[in-house]
């Protein structure tokens, strides 16, 4: 289990914590991330300030603090 | 859990009620997440009637068709995209207050089938409210095409509600939403059940129970729908709980129920344990209603390759900018000269026409060039307003503020701010109430403090004529170009300072949606762009008119009689054709100056006479602050008057003679800072409510565009211009 912010772009995995409080938890959990969410990491800026993931076909944008929140299980393959 | 169904029997409620009774209204709101394209249905649906206005109240752009069929009328209102019933921003609040006080026969639900499982748990929220609802599952051509399909039948039974699947795009569906809406109006069909986790159930049945003690919530359904709100932890349902006379005991339970239920589901939050439910449900259901397309790169995967590449993506985003303003000044300006012969035609016609006189002159050099002056821009405008919109439409946006996000931050804003930020380049009324997508009112006041900076399209005109009077047509578009990044530049250092000085702290967190690329619908991008063009020539014909107007009798009278008889008698007396030329021009410059308006002009000269100005530019920026537009119309008046000569006749020979280089750069600097027009002005006090940051913010703009004028114009002046 690790942050998002620790997973390299292409990594994928289930996500399996999101510390984050309300209501930055209701908006991350109405964007389709939430406990046993499938998700993969699309991209994040050349400072890696502002990442990009994708969860069942929805794409969405995050800063590093609220990446840093969410945690996954990568599958294989990932460092 | 389960979602129970009810009887579908539909054959029953088809009967042709009352074709020959006065028209029945059915009252639908129309709710979805955002980006789902409520829009585009509401813009394809045949014989419909669209009317645009707002919330009431607030500034959120409210749009409703009306639609008649079978001897109803039905009224659909579009609500801002909202992802869930626990409202996070402003326009989301403005969906769910409709949604839970205004009163409305049933919901159309839109949802995106490519994102179904995601919008069915706000489609279960709204199943909560039991009401009478249909669920609109849009877009199915993009699934279809990628090989999925959307069970229709399945989901209606196991939802219990009416399904329709929709594309807009290809029009498919969209017009047997009417038959399902009088259909679902005229039934008696129970109202749609759904049923959460047992252990859940028996507290809501509790909360259900205490409920009924006070008399407002008689209503089982209603009862329902609070108790479960409740458990979801709604801040607005418990705020009407509050004032209950059972509040102290409805408290006290539901203190107790929150604590079994977080033990038992070992959750922080029964509004996580609802949600953990929904999820589940709507995992439960897509999998049965749904074939997922096999998994490939789609064509935003490849595009988000480059488009927000770490390195290209910024430069590319910097070069459709400057595309998007080499493209409004070039090709807007080849409609501009037809205009602009047009109203002169207009002119001369008028003068050819009527008697010479008082009501001659006030169409003639009055109102008509003045309008004239003001619709020449329409092209820019429409163009710079479609470029937004294709930016906003086709999803870009949202990756644009992807990569800014990282510098914004820097400027103490953050990335979102971005979308109202080039909203402000279209018109800066619209850019205010799309700071609302900012939560955080710090994030919001500084955002819309620095707004005025991006130059809004009515400016446009002013800089396009000042740029063609004043610098050399091959560097049009880049001077274009040029102001309004400078423009941007100046709102980000002011954020800066702002964000040190007086709002210390963090900026609000950073999460958004980042929709796929569409090709947007042109008759959506159409319907837009009218709907624009006609409020523009709405201002023009009536405000722009009146103002000019105003402005015309300002500057024509008092009539100093003494002074025409003294002229007229040299005129008279003079030689060549070339001496009562010049003694008339002469006449026609003494009027205007003993005119009100030179009086008026006078009078303010002093303050911006550092900057180079005269009295006549110093009345048209003034006159701007009613709308940067006059700024345009009220030069064409002051300086078209004691116009005698044949072949100097346009504007922009006329200011050149007028106004150094260095003045037109300080105006253009004035117009690129100063308060924005009195719709603007307007929409900041309605959206903002403490008077220290109202009045903050018609002092400040003022005072800094007088001190970047004056420095710039002393610059010029060092440099030698």
């Amino acid at each position: 289990m690790k942050p998002l912010t620790e997973c390299t772009i292409g990594c994928e995995g289930r996500i399996v914590k999101i510390k984050a409080k309300d209501p930055i938890k209701g908006r991350l959990f109405s964007l389709g991330l939430a406990k046993g969410s499938e998700i993969k990491i699309l991209d994040h800026t050349l400072a890696k300030q502002t990442w990009e993931v994708e969860s069942d076909g929805t794409k969405i944008a995050l800063r590093e603090e609220e990446a840093a929140s969410v945690f996954m299980e990568p599958k294989g393959g990932c460092k | 859990m389960k979602c129970r169904n009810c009887d579908t029997d539909e054959s029953g409620s088809r009967n042709g009620t009352g074709t020959e009774q006065k028209m029945k209204k059915i009252k639908v709101a129309l709710a979805g997440q955002p980006n789902v394209g409520k829009s585009s249905i509401i813009n394809s649906m045949t014989g419909a009637r669209l009317h645009v206005g707002n919330f009431s109240g607030v500034t959120v752009e409210k749009k409703e068709i009306f639609i008649e069929k079978d001897g109803y009328e039905i009224e659909m209102v579009d609500l801002p995209g909202i992802y869930s019933l626990n409202a996070y921003t402003p326009e989301e609040q403005v969906a769910k207050k409709f949604l839970y006080n205004e009163d409305y026969d049933l919901i159309i639900n839109v949802a995106d089938a490519n994102t179904l499982s995601r919008n069915l748990i706000f489609t279960f929220q709204l199943m909560d409210m039991q009401k009478k609802m249909i669920l609109v599952v849009n877009m199915i051509d993009e699934v279809e095409k990628q090989g999925g399909k959307v069970d229709r039948d399945k989901l209606e039974e196991l939802l219990g509600i009416p399904v329709i699947l929709t594309s807009a795009k290809e029009h498919r569906g969209v017009d047997e939403i009417v038959d399902h809406v009088i259909e679902v109006y005229t039934s008696q069909k129970p109202k749609n059940k759904l049923f959460y986790d047992e252990r859940i159930e028996e507290q809501i049945e509790k909360l259900v129970k205490m409920l009924h003690k006070s008399p407002h919530f008689k209503d089982p359904d209603e009862a329902r729908f609070i108790a479960i709100r409740l458990l979801d932890r709604d801040e607005e349902v418990y705020k009407v709980i509050h004032d209950l006379p059972i509040f102290i005991e409805l408290h006290e339970m539901l203190g107790q129920i929150y604590r079994e239920l977080e033990m038992e589901f070992d959750e922080e939050s029964t509004s996580d344990i609802l949600s953990d439910e929904r999820y589940a449900m709507a995992k439960a259901l897509v999998l049965k209603a749904l074939k997922k397309p096999p998994k490939k790169l789609t064509l935003t995967d490849r595009l988000d390759r480059l488009l927000i590449h770490p390195i290209l993506g910024l430069p590319i985003f910097l070069f459709f900018m400057w595309l998007l303003f080499q493209i409004t000044f070039e090709v807007g300006s080849v409609p501009m000269e037809w205009i602009d012969a047009a109203f002169t035609e207009i002119s001369n016609t008028i003068n050819a026409v009527l008697p010479a006189g008082a009501i001659q002159s006030v169409l003639a050099d009055g109102i008509v060039p003045a309008v004239g002056s003001v619709i020449m821009f329409l092209p820019n405008i429409l163009i710079l307003f479609l470029g937004i919109n294709l930016l906003e439409q086709t999803g870009y946006m949202a990756r644009a503020a992807f990569l800014l996000d990282g510098f914004m931050k820097k400027f103490g804003l953050q990335g979102k701010a971005f979308i109202p930020l080039v909203s402000g380049f279209g018109c800066t009324v619209p850019a205010y109430m799309a700071a609302r997508t900012l939560k955080n009112p710090k994030d919001r006041i500084i955002t819309m403090l620095v707004l005025g900076f991006m130059s809004c399209s009515a400016r446009l005109p002013v800089y396009v004529l000042l740029i063609g009077a004043f610098f050399p047509t091959s560097h049009a578009g880049n001077i274009l170009f040029i102001i309004y990044i400078s423009g941007a530049i100046l709102g980000l250092i002011v954020a800066k300072i702002l964000r040190m000085v007086l709002f210390k702290g963090e900026p609000e967190p950073f999460v958004m949606e980042m929709p796929p690329y569409r090709f947007p619908s042109m008759k959506a991008l159409g319907v837009e762009l009218w709907i624009k063009a006609k409020l523009f020539l709405k201002k023009a014909g009536t405000f722009i008119a009146g103002a000019s107007m105003i402005i015309w009798f300002l500057s024509s009278y008092p009539h100093d009689s003494l002074l025409v008889q003294s002229y007229e008698a040299k005129i008279e007396a003079a030689i060549d054709e070339a001496a009562k030329m010049q003694l008339q021009s002469e006449l026609a410059a003494k009027e205007l100056e003993n005119s009100y308006l030179g009086t008026i002009g006078k009078t303010i000269e002093p303050v911006f006479a550092p900057l180079g100005f005269d009295w006549r530019v110093s009345v048209a920026t003034i006159a701007g602050l009613a709308a940067k537009e006059v700024v345009v119309s009220t030069l064409a008046t002051l300086y078209a008057v004691g116009d005698a000569d044949e072949k100097s006749n346009t504007l922009i020979e006329r200011l050149r003679e007028n106004i150094s280089f260095k003045a037109a750069v300080a105006l253009i600097v004035i117009i690129m800072i100063y308060s924005p027009c009195i719709a603007a002005m307007s929409t900041f006090w309605a959206e903002v409510p403490q008077w220290a940051w109202r009045g903050f913010y018609m002092v400040y703009p003022n005072v800094l565009a007088w001190l970047m004028a004056f420095g710039v114009y002393n610059l010029l002046g060092v440099l030698g211009y």
